[in-house]
């Protein structure tokens, strides 16, 4: 029996963990050649580590198919339901903070909330006859948070990938996505809307609690990493 | 298919005595294109219906109820007046860890009629009381209709008018409105300094100076509701009065007989109301001519508020303390006039659920 750790398979992200891991006596590499998706463990016993997609890290946490991993608290609460019951945070790791935030034409003078985002989306639909669309791959947590502000007369369009650049396309008047600088934002003449960002995420280590992983080996880990 | 033969036989049951009831049975599909849905509902829907997409159709929903399609096709081809009824599933997502049905067989009955307003209403009403039988439920009804009045009765500006109408279906929202508007909380954080800055300006000038101007919604818009705030900022509060009134309206809880005589206090005080509160006592008369013990009704205030936003007028329900309601109803006259296109004709009509009343019975 081994611990499966499921890491992010490239980039900062993947190059971050590796570094908070080893700096706690933890050694995590890849193997092979650039381009193959193995990975080593030293320092510890039984953890196997397994690279994989981050997006994918959270359904195979609730799934239970591995023990542990490392991925963005954005992306547990957007894809799990329920997430808190199947997932445990073990550590914040310090690394890739970013906030979930909605955006708006800089141009639009009148609009500096959640409050001007409402009325305006009622103007909107009256004068153009649909409702009001924001752009984003954050369905639940965008939806979830405007309800809660009591938001209407808008819709969210799905957008994967150069979210910022819909409103400028015309696919979209707003746009909900994860910023960390901004300088996207302000480089596609958008402005952030005021208030608490909708999440505060950042690189994080979870345990799952469907996995039914060895509770020693486990102890031994969360010991080693001074959790 | 869902449900238990016993679930079905009660199903039965029902279609049957709503066809004796002088309904004609129809039937919808299952699967409904979602932009209705989304247009009607607003993207809440997208939480609570099940979303599947087909590369002909596009999107499309599982039927979340059946009140839209038949509306839709009785505004495209129906006799007047005429009543229907129909059995089938409905599928709706529940909250993550509810213990709630996710596919449940619902029977309902819809009346569109010109005729009386208020025997209509009467009529379903007492048909689902007859439906619902001896079971231990409470029935309760309300009138969304006063509450509209209240609104459209407000001494403000039409702006206002409008933000309040637009979320009356939204409690939390229009409490915090209602309070704004009446001068007794804040405006929202920034909006004074805003309009600080306008002092004087240009406002197209200020949009200009602000960025490029991108997207669909064009600077015209902008500065259009820029000189709207600033209007706005010096809108007189909504009067005290009025706000109680609303108030007293939202928060009356009572037995229906005794819940008229208040509401026609309520008009005295705000005449706005007065024919809402006439048009209830009417209703209620209606009821009492079909039989039904009215001092034995729940009035409330703030019923049907919080579920589907379509009733607009007489609203009722039949559930079990604290639970989902067995059977529920009301009157949408405005859906009609959504969906007809311009046309529009009185329509209210209620679903029963099967299987919660043979839960309640087992």
């Amino acid at each position: 029996m081994t611990l499966k750790l499921g890491v992010p398979s490239k980039g900062r992200l993947m190059e971050d963990t590796f570094a908070w891991f080893g700096a706690r006596g933890v050694t995590l590499q890849r193997t092979g050649s650039d381009r193959e998706y193995a990975g080593a463990v030293s320092g510890v016993e039984g953890v196997e580590l397994i690279l994989m997609s981050a997006g994918e890290i959270p359904r195979e946490l609730a799934s239970g198919r591995i023990d542990l991993g490392v991925t963005g608290t954005d992306l547990v609460r957007e894809k799990i339901a329920l997430w808190d019951e199947k997932i445990e945070t073990l550590s914040e790791l310090g690394f890739g903070h970013a906030d979930l935030i909605l955006a708006v034409p800089r141009f639009w003078a009148d609009v500096s909330g959640l409050d001007d985002l409402d009325a305006v989306a009622a103007a909107f639909r009256a004068e153009h006859g649909f409702r009001l669309r924001i752009a984003t791959k954050y369905h639940r947590l965008v939806r979830d948070h405007l309800r809660e502000a009591g938001v209407a007369d808008y819709q969210l369009v799905d957008s994967q990938g150069a979210t910022e650049g819909t409103v400028k396309n015309e696919t979209a008047e707003a746009i909900a996505d994860i910023t960390s600088s901004g300088a996207t934002l302000e480089a596609n003449h958008l402005k952030v809307l005021g208030g608490p960002p909708i999440l505060r995420s950042q690189a994080t280590l979870f345990a799952s609690k469907t996995s039914g992983a060895d509770a020693g080996l486990m102890a031994m880990l969360t010991a080693k990493l001074g959790l | 298919m869902s449900g238990t033969p016993a679930i079905r036989a009660e199903a039965e049951r029902l279609f049957a005595l709503f066809q004796s009831a002088g309904a004609v049975s129809v039937e919808a599909a299952i699967l409904q294109p979602s932009e209705v849905l989304l247009d009607l509902y607003g993207e809440e829907i997208r939480a609570r219906a099940y979303v599947t997409s087909d590369p002909e159709l596009g999107e499309q929903m599982l039927r979340p109820d059946f009140t839209v399609p038949i509306v839709q096709a009785h505004m495209q081809d129906g006799a007047e007046p005429a009543r229907y009824t129909y059995m089938g599933e409905v599928f709706r997502k529940q909250e993550a860890g509810s213990e709630r049905a996710s596919e449940f067989l619902q029977v309902g009955y819809e009346v569109f009629d010109r005729a009386n307003p208020a025997t209509a209403d009467a009529e379903v009403f007492a048909l689902f009381a007859q439906a619902v039988g001896d079971a231990p439920l409470r029935a309760s009804i309300g009138d969304i209709g006063v509450l509209i009045a209240a609104v459209q009765g407000l001494e403000t500006s039409a702006r206002r008018r409008a933000a309040l109408m637009r979320h009356i279906w939204r409690p939390a929202r229009f409490r915090a409105l209602l309070d704004r508007f009446a001068g007794r909380a804040e405006m929202p954080e920034g909006r004074a300094e805003l309009i600080g800055a306008l002092d004087g300006l240009d406002l197209a000038q200020i949009v200009q100076g602000a960025g490029p101007e991108i997207g669909l919604r064009r600077a015209g818009e902008v500065t259009a509701r820029l000189a709207a705030l600033r209007e706005d900022m010096d809108a007189a509060p909504i009067p005290a009065g009025q706000i109680s009134a609303v108030n007293a309206i939202l928060n009356l809880t009572d037995s229906a007989d005794k819940a008229a005589g208040q509401l026609a206090e309520i008009a005295n005080q705000f005449p706005a109301i007065k024919p809402a509160a006439q048009g209830f006592a009417k209703r209620l008369n209606a009821l009492k001519e079909r039989g039904v013990d009215v001092a034995a009704l729940t009035y409330e205030g703030s019923y049907g508020r919080t579920s589907m936003e379509y009733y607009d007028g007489f609203v009722f329900g039949f559930a079990r303390e604290g639970a989902a309601p067995v059977a529920s109803g009301g009157r949408y006259d405005a859906l009609t006039r959504v969906l007809g296109q311009g046309r529009a004709i009185p329509a209210v009509g209620g679903v029963i659920r099967p299987e919660l009343l043979v839960e309640g019975a087992s």
